[in-house]
């Protein structure tokens, strides 16, 4: 089964850049360019892992992970959160508001898809 | 690769947005009018500049963009209060900006130290009445989050590389709480994380496993003791629980030397036995119950997000511009095919209220809707090159000693893409020719009593069809007797000419012209407003001046709204049909022979209310051979140049007037002097679209040889 992942990210750059090495890892990407089209998404497409961006008009990250834990569908999917910051409190802010995991832009090929699979299960 | 250059091209045209979005933002700050938003969003446009750069390892912008960020984000969390000095630097750091994406796209370049002065001027409103020591913590913060990252490449460098011989023991006690599911881990994944380091054994101790009845299955009960012979560092083993830390109880250690060879050989023996209950009393260790505090993602739930649909933007689909000249060829085809069509239909034997001409009547107007919507696509907003501009006054009042400040006007008319790419140039030219040139200095503007900082009005409106831009600065108007004598000293008039005011203005635009005294490393870098005037024509636009003495110029550029069609009177000269376009067309008239004087053997000059215009036969200067006299007196054409001096154009017949497409000549042919393009007509017959001014112009040396040859061989 392909693994499905929404990536949620209001620079064009970094959706293209994400979706580039989740398809070359030979996963399904879907793409939203804010929190509230993330979470739209979210509910139409029951993606099996979220990456997303902190800030983020309209709904930021926190709002994404907020509304999807809340949810009643899908609540436990597991969701990263792109960060540029390293800062630690960032990361026990996104762990505190229900995320997975981060990863720290700027990111490697590598690293974030061996990230996907860990948190996934899926097989490299 | 290929994707890879792809998204970086996308890189730079998203930041193209991001800095209009960041100017938008910069200006409501300055102006007062910004709300928390908008200090969000401008943060947010520069966050999403460093996040770019940092994937395309672009390190001077992205530590660039950190220390704007850094400031930025002390403004939003308020920190720090908006003040003057702080949105120069802001203003200034936003060019700094410009600057330095422009180079990183180009791959050129940028002068370090004026990098390090504008991070420097940022840096100051960092350190909060503390003292220079901080200086150096800053850097480093600057660098830090470039670069860590996360080392699970390590991991499998480790795998492939046995080359640590030593093999350590681990025993982990883990025992995850509520959240750590809820956030979407899975016990299972994480030992098979560890087992990518080592041998893993574990065994599952179940005492707290409630009795059936009091089952809860949102509370775990579970623990672990897992263990782990690896070459790995004890650090490379906390990384495997890094996204869990604090969401379970956690117990790390390396076991005591003489090594569990017992776990290991049971494990090897009896694979799927049923692990002895409790395992090691120092697992079951008082783990004392884990406080359920209720996760913030649970007590948020019913908190509803803050959705804020008046700021999101209208939905947009970027589309390749290739597909969309495509389309735009296409449906100046089927305007041609509409043409032939009609006039078919016209020459047939049909009555008017037959249903075939209906047909072809709503052919038109569906081609007609057709061909707007699709012009409408490559039309865009003037405001991200009029923003630019802002950036152009603040450098050239820098370089000139100055005060400048542009006021924008009409920033939301549309413009066809490639007009407001290629008028970018002659745009900026112009910009800093009113700084340069137009506007005094402070001291003299004080003692004209005006303000100490000139003003640049710069606006675009639509008028008549056409798209209006305007330049106006409040300076000191055209210095005529000036300009009148540097182009007596040059040479380009002779020393005894009487010239009338709007004479004396264009000269400006003749090739050679420059007024500035000294050398100044804005204006004068050899290319004056005749290139501008070059380049405003090529788009099929004009340039005038208007100019009030004390009171400042004005510089009006008369642009089409589209480059691919076009409003035009079809002529006939000697047999040709040509096109002449419509914008320059002030009206065509057949004059009485009293109208008509002849001034030497072969100029003529028409009469007019009083005024003397001259008469040029086009058929001559486009060098076709007069197989017949016009005649006499001949049919005219006035037209009126972009200096608003006017001319009449012989032809020989008027037909109608349509519209046209355009279709380059240079492209498919080449350029040809005095044809501006070509077009196809109903009938399949091409048809040259004429260049006005350039036919008008070349009155200036009528006895050139008519090289323009193609035209007495063609058709």
């Amino acid at each position: 089964m392909t693994i499905k992942v929404l990536a949620i990210d209001d620079s064009r750059t970094i959706r293209s850049l994400v979706r580039k090495v989740m398809e070359d890892a030979g996963f399904h990407c879907v793409c939203a360019e804010d929190g509230v089209e993330g979470v739209n998404r979210f509910a139409e497409e029951s993606p099996d892992i979220v990456i997303t961006d902190i800030n983020m008009p309209n709904m930021d990250g926190f709002g994404v992970i907020n509304t999807i834990r809340g949810g009643t569908t899908n609540r436990m999917v597991p969701i990263l959160v792109l960060t540029t910051e390293s800062a630690d409190h960032l990361k026990a802010r996104a762990r505190e508001a229900g995320a997975t995991g981060w990863i720290v832009k700027p990111f490697d090929d590598e690293t974030i898809v061996s990230l996907v699979r860990r948190v996934t299960g899926a097989r490299g | 690769m290929s994707t890879l250059n792809s998204i970086r091209d996308t890189f730079f045209e998203e930041c193209e947005d991001l800095m209009a979005d960041l100017a938008d933002g910069l200006a409501k700050m300055q102006s007062g009018s910004a709300d928390p938003e908008t200090v969000n969003a401008v943060f947010r446009a520069v966050h999403s500049v460093k996040g770019g750069a940092g994937a395309f390892s672009l390190t001077e912008l992205v530590a660039f963009s950190h220390q704007f960020e850094t400031v930025l984000d002390e403004l939003r969390s308020d920190r720090l209060k908006l003040q003057p000095e702080l949105m120069f630097t802001l203003l200034r750091s936003a060019d700094h900006l410009t600057v330095l994406i422009e180079a990183a796209r180009d791959g050129v370049d940028v002068d370090a130290v004026v990098t390090q002065n504008s991070a420097a001027a940022l840096r100051i409103w960092l350190k909060p009445s503390s003292d220079a020591a901080d200086a150096p913590a800053s850097a480093s913060e600057s660098f830090s989050f470039a670069a860590v990252t996360l080392d699970f490449g390590a991991f499998d460098q480790l795998n492939d590389t046995p080359n640590e011989p030593e093999l350590k023991h681990y025993e982990i006690a883990f025992q995850p709480t509520a959240t750590l599911f809820s956030n979407g881990h899975e016990p299972a994944l994480l030992f098979g994380e560890l087992s990518r380091l080592g041998t893993v054994s574990s065994t599952i101790d179940l005492g707290e496993l409630p009795a059936w009845e009091e089952f809860d299955t949102t509370v775990p009960f579970m623990k672990w003791t897992l263990k782990l012979a690896s070459t790995a560092e004890i650090d490379q083993v906390r990384a495997v629980f890094e996204f869990v830390d604090g969401l379970c109880k956690l117990n790390i250690v390396v076991a005591p030397m003489p090594v569990d060879q017992e776990a290991l050989q049971f494990e090897a023996s009896l694979p799927p036995a049923p692990a002895p209950l409790p395992m090691r009393q120092a697992v079951a260790e008082p783990i004392a119950p884990v406080p359920e505090k209720p996760s913030p993602a649970v007590k948020a739930a019913s908190v509803s997000p803050q959705i804020s649909d008046q700021h999101g933007p209208k939905p947009t689909l970027r589309v390749e511009l290739d597909r969309v000249d495509r389309l735009i060829n296409a449906v100046g085809e089927l305007i041609i095919n509409q043409a032939m069509i009609a006039q078919r239909v016209n020459e047939m034997p049909v009555t008017t209220d037959s249903e075939v001409v209906t047909y072809v009547e709503d052919y038109r107007l569906l081609a007609r809707d057709i061909q707007e919507a699709v012009m409408a696509i490559r039309a865009q907003p003037v405001k991200p090159l009029f923003q630019r501009m802002s950036r152009i006054v603040r450098e050239a009042a820098d370089a000139t000693g100055k005060s400048a400040q542009l006021l924008a006007f009409g920033e939301e008319i549309e413009v066809d893409k490639t007009v407001i790419e290629r008028l970018a140039d002659p745009l900026t030219h112009m910009i800093r020719n009113a700084v340069d040139h137009g506007l005094e200095s402070p001291e003299d503007r004080i003692k004209a009593g005006k303000e100490a900082c000139g003003t640049i009005r710069l606006s675009a409106a639509h008028r008549s069809g056409r798209v209006i831009i305007s330049i106006k600065d409040d300076g000191a108007g055209l210095n005529r007797p000036k300009i009148l004598k540097i182009a007596k000293d040059k040479g380009l008039i002779p020393q005894d000419a009487d010239l009338v005011e709007a004479d004396i203005d264009s000269l400006l635009f003749q090739p050679g012209f420059s007024t500035a005294q000294k050398v100044s490393n804005l204006s004068g870098r050899g290319v004056g407003l005749d290139v501008v005037r070059t380049a405003v024509t090529a788009l099929g636009g004009r340039v005038a001046i208007n100019s009030v003495p004390g009171q400042g110029t004005e510089f009006t550029i008369s642009l089409p709204l589209t480059l691919a069609v076009m409003d035009g009177m079809v002529v006939s000269v000697r047999g040709q049909t040509m096109i002449a376009p419509i914008s320059s067309i002030v009206e065509t008239i057949r004059p009485a022979l009293s109208e008509v004087h002849s001034v030497g053997p072969s100029s003529k000059y028409l009469s007019i209310l009083g005024e003397f215009i001259p008469i040029i036969d086009v058929a001559a200067s486009l060098g076709i051979a007069p197989n017949t006299s016009p005649s006499d007196p001949p049919l005219l054409l006035l037209v009126e140049s972009e200096n608003q001096s006017q001319c009449a154009l012989i032809v020989d017949e008027v037909h109608d007037q349509r519209q046209v497409v355009i279709k380059g000549l240079e492209h498919n042919y080449r350029s040809v002097q005095g044809v501006s393009a070509a077009t196809v007509l109903g009938n399949g017959q091409i048809a040259l679209i004429l260049d006005l001014d350039a036919i008008a112009f070349q009155r200036s040396a009528p006895e050139a040889p008519a090289e323009a040859s193609p035209l007495t061989k063609g058709a």
